[in-house]
């Protein structure tokens, strides 16, 4: 090692020099998303089944096709917002793990304006003020129900994890109540609880003639590169980052803590609402109850599997989204219940969080850096 | 545990219970109402009683645990599991086969405890992701292995579900149960009654035992329990796994004495109320289980409340909603973390990994 080091020209030196953090940013991820793959297997094995199929399916059913490449995609659109809204709020120093109830109160809203306001106004709205209307809405309602804990965070103490988990489920009855009454379908065929479907002009159209992929992808590869831009170059973003790190030394250097933490759930809360609004403005075009179970928890795995930057979250949503995507194949091949998928995500968590083990597996050297993502209930 | 919070706690289930009373009494006596209500209450409130002493256990010893709802779900499953296992295909009699399940569930939940305790305490994971990690995992492995043995063709149980073994069955107090109307109350099944007397085990070990004092040492200030000689590795250790094991009994609750079948999801955010009911009752056994009881009032009424679905006044409509009444323990919660009925005080190193 040492020896090789010597003997390689300057320019090399270099390259290494700058590739270096970047390959042990992404090494220790890499592995641990191995390591996990490697014990699910094991678990296919010992309930019966084929691992090997299993992961063929698996990778089949993500990228086999175009059209699989294209479900991928619409997978990943709300996995890239909600990993996000997880992963800003950890640079935050704060934990939102409510990004379900933020996401499912976004696409009630956003479907809300996407079918009624034409009745209201009386006018057909036309898409260019449509489409923006009910994505506007629906991000502002995530913002908002992320706000309420944050500012009971900010101004009275009260732990951010406890109260989203709460917002979490006043959003479910409330989302329950909705859908059951008001806002559902008066469709006389309708048995479920649904709302109508959202107008033409409001829906985001796809991105290729025949395949489900759809403009919402696009922009959310954008709003990450907007996030990257706000955390690294806007006095905000500094502030946020700060925070975070530090919060006695954020207040003697003059940053408004309470304020800034409002403001950091309110952020993550609009990222959030943004995957729900999505989903019901280029994808279902209704909201459905329960369409949305467990992207919150899976946001939580994707912010941490991308170290809560940008970029790994966007690489961590796409590869939730093709085992997303591909456990449909593998079930459909191999009969492996596509719960499996939950099993590897967990174990890629594990092994990221606690990323001793892998550096005990691989014989990694520890890194000096750390991100400080939680503290306790004092925070 | 100050006066003021139980008073405040008993205004809430009075209210709750009120409620009921005032709807339901045109049709039933109001004694009959209420010895129903209270009975519902300590029965569905079991699984976050269990819970939230595990949380006292682990918080108590400085170990922040949000996975309590993956113990309890993990130990619902494989506590069914073991039970039908038992029963069906070693042809074990149902009463062994439920206690076994019970011993299982109470094994899951230690072992997850064990998981928590080497990543929290030994690999210093930040306490949160541990338990996050528990929760993600217990609803993957619970619903993959669920549909994996029961639903797969050519699986163990060939795609049909096996009839569990029933429920545990209900135990008597004697001379209390037999009193007319209000004896009710004193007929509960045994986890249930395991829960009650653990929160007196638990008051008692926590605050006049060694064991209790050297927890809350570990818990309030490791360095200095450290140098009076208390190894707080394996405090935390220990409270941690007896904490998963409490979580477990929680667990068994849901198949093995509430009903006799497993669904997916199936504890249904119970643990987090748990957490929060731990919260609520200040780190402290009695007001954890008063909390916990504040919470089942508010499930028994919901229950309550489909039952006189017909005799609501019109005036009371909103209550017809169920979804509205179940609002109830979640703002509340948000409403006690505000700290409105005095400070809420997290021990001193709760959440902090010990670094020597």
């Amino acid at each position: 090692m040492q020896s090789s080091e010597e003997r390689t020209s300057p320019q090399t030196k270099s390259i290494l020099r700058f590739l270096r953090p970047t390959l042990n940013a992404l090494g220790v991820p890499l592995l641990a998303v191995l390591t996990a793959m490697i014990v699910g297997g094991l678990i296919i094995a010992f309930a019966g089944g084929d691992p090997f199929m299993a992961y063929i399916g698996l990778f089949e059913g993500a990228f086999g096709t175009p059209k699989a490449l294209s479900e991928t995609a619409v997978w990943a659109s709300p996995y890239i917002f909600a990993g996000l809204a997880v992963a800003l709020a950890f640079r935050g120093g704060l934990f939102n793990i409510g990004a379900e109830g933020q996401l499912a109160f976004g696409a009630v809203m956003a479907a809300l304006i996407g079918y009624a306001l034409p009745g209201w106004l009386h006018i057909a709205l036309p898409a260019f003020i449509h489409i923006p209307l009910a994505v506007g809405f629906g991000a502002l309602a995530g913002a908002l129900w992320a706000a309420i804990p944050g500012a009971l965070k900010a101004y009275t103490g009260g732990h951010e994890v406890i109260n989203t988990i709460m917002m979490n489920y006043i959003a479910l009855n409330l989302t329950s109540f909705l859908l059951n009454g008001p806002m559902r379908d008066p469709n006389p065929l309708n048995v479920v609880a649904r709302t109508p479907v959202i107008a033409v002009n409001a829906r985001i159209p796809p991105l290729f003639e025949g395949f489900r992929v759809h403009w919402g992808f696009v922009l959310a590869l954008l709003v990450a590169g907007l996030v990257w831009w706000l955390l690294w170059k806007t006095t905000l973003g500094f502030e946020i980052r700060t925070v975070g790190a530090n919060p006695d030394a954020a207040k003697y250097a003059g940053i408004n803590v309470k304020r800034t933490i409002v403001l950091t759930m309110a952020l993550s809360g609009l990222l959030a609402g943004m995957a729900g609004t999505i989903e019901v403005t280029a994808l279902n075009y209704r909201h459905e109850l329960g369409f949305s179970t467990g992207y919150g928890f899976d946001a939580i795995a994707i912010a941490l599997l991308g170290k809560t930057h940008p970029l790994g979250v966007v690489l961590a949503a796409l590869l939730f989204a093709a085992m997303r995507n591909g456990g449909t194949r593998m079930q459909f091949l191999t009969q492996i219940p596509v719960d499996i998928i939950s099993v590897i995500q967990a174990l890629i968590l594990l092994f990221v969080a606690a990323d001793a083990i892998i550096r005990y597996i691989y014989r990694i050297r520890a890194r000096e850096e750390r991100v400080v993502l939680t503290r306790g209930w004092g925070g | 545990m100050d006066w003021r919070r139980f008073g405040f706690i008993a205004l809430i289930i009075s209210v709750l219970f009120g409620v009921v009373v005032l709807i339901g009494h045109v049709q039933i006596a109001p004694v009959i109402i209420v010895t129903s209500m209270l009975a519902t209450t300590i029965a569905v409130a079991t699984p976050l009683t269990l819970g939230a002493l595990c949380g006292v256990y682990c918080e108590r010893a400085g170990v922040v645990n949000i996975g309590i709802e993956g113990m309890m779900l993990s130990a619902a499953f494989f506590g069914w599991l073991a039970a039908i296992y038992m029963n069906t295909v070693f042809g074990i009699a149902p009463m062994p086969s439920l206690l076994g399940g019970v011993a299982a569930a109470i094994l899951t939940g230690g072992l997850l405890g064990l998981l928590h305790s080497v990543l929290s305490v030994t690999f210093k994971v930040d306490q949160i992701i541990g338990g996050t990690v528990i929760n993600i995992l217990a609803v993957g492995i619970t619903g993959f292995l669920n549909r994996q043995l029961f639903f797969e063709k050519g699986s163990i149980f060939g795609g049909n579900v096996p009839h569990a073994p029933g429920v545990l069955p209900r135990i008597q107090i004697p001379l209390l149960a037999d009193i007319p109307v209000v004896g009710r109350i004193f007929d509960q099944q045994p986890i249930t009654w395991a829960a009650i007397l653990l929160v007196l085990v638990t008051h008692y070990v926590l605050f006049y035992t060694r064991w209790g004092l050297r927890t809350r040492a570990v818990g309030e200030h490791p360095r200095a329990a450290d140098t009076v000689g208390i190894n707080v590795i394996r405090m935390r250790y220990a409270n941690v796994i007896l904490g998963g094991m409490l979580a477990g009994l929680g667990g068994a609750y849901f198949t093995l004495e509430s009903v006799p079948s497993f669904e997916p999801l199936m504890t249904n955010g119970r643990g987090f109320i748990a957490l929060a009911a731990m919260i609520f009752g200040n780190w402290t056994p009695f007001g954890a289980w008063a909390a916990a009881l504040v919470f089942g009032a508010a499930q028994a009424l919901q229950i309550n409340m489909q039952f006189f679905r017909e005799v609501i006044p019109p005036q009371l409509a909103i209550l017809q909603i169920s979804y509205v009444v179940g609002l109830a323990p979640y703002i509340l919660t948000m409403l006690i973390l505000t700290g409105i009925i005095g400070k809420n005080i997290p021990p001193a190193a709760d959440g902090q990994p010990y670094e020597k």
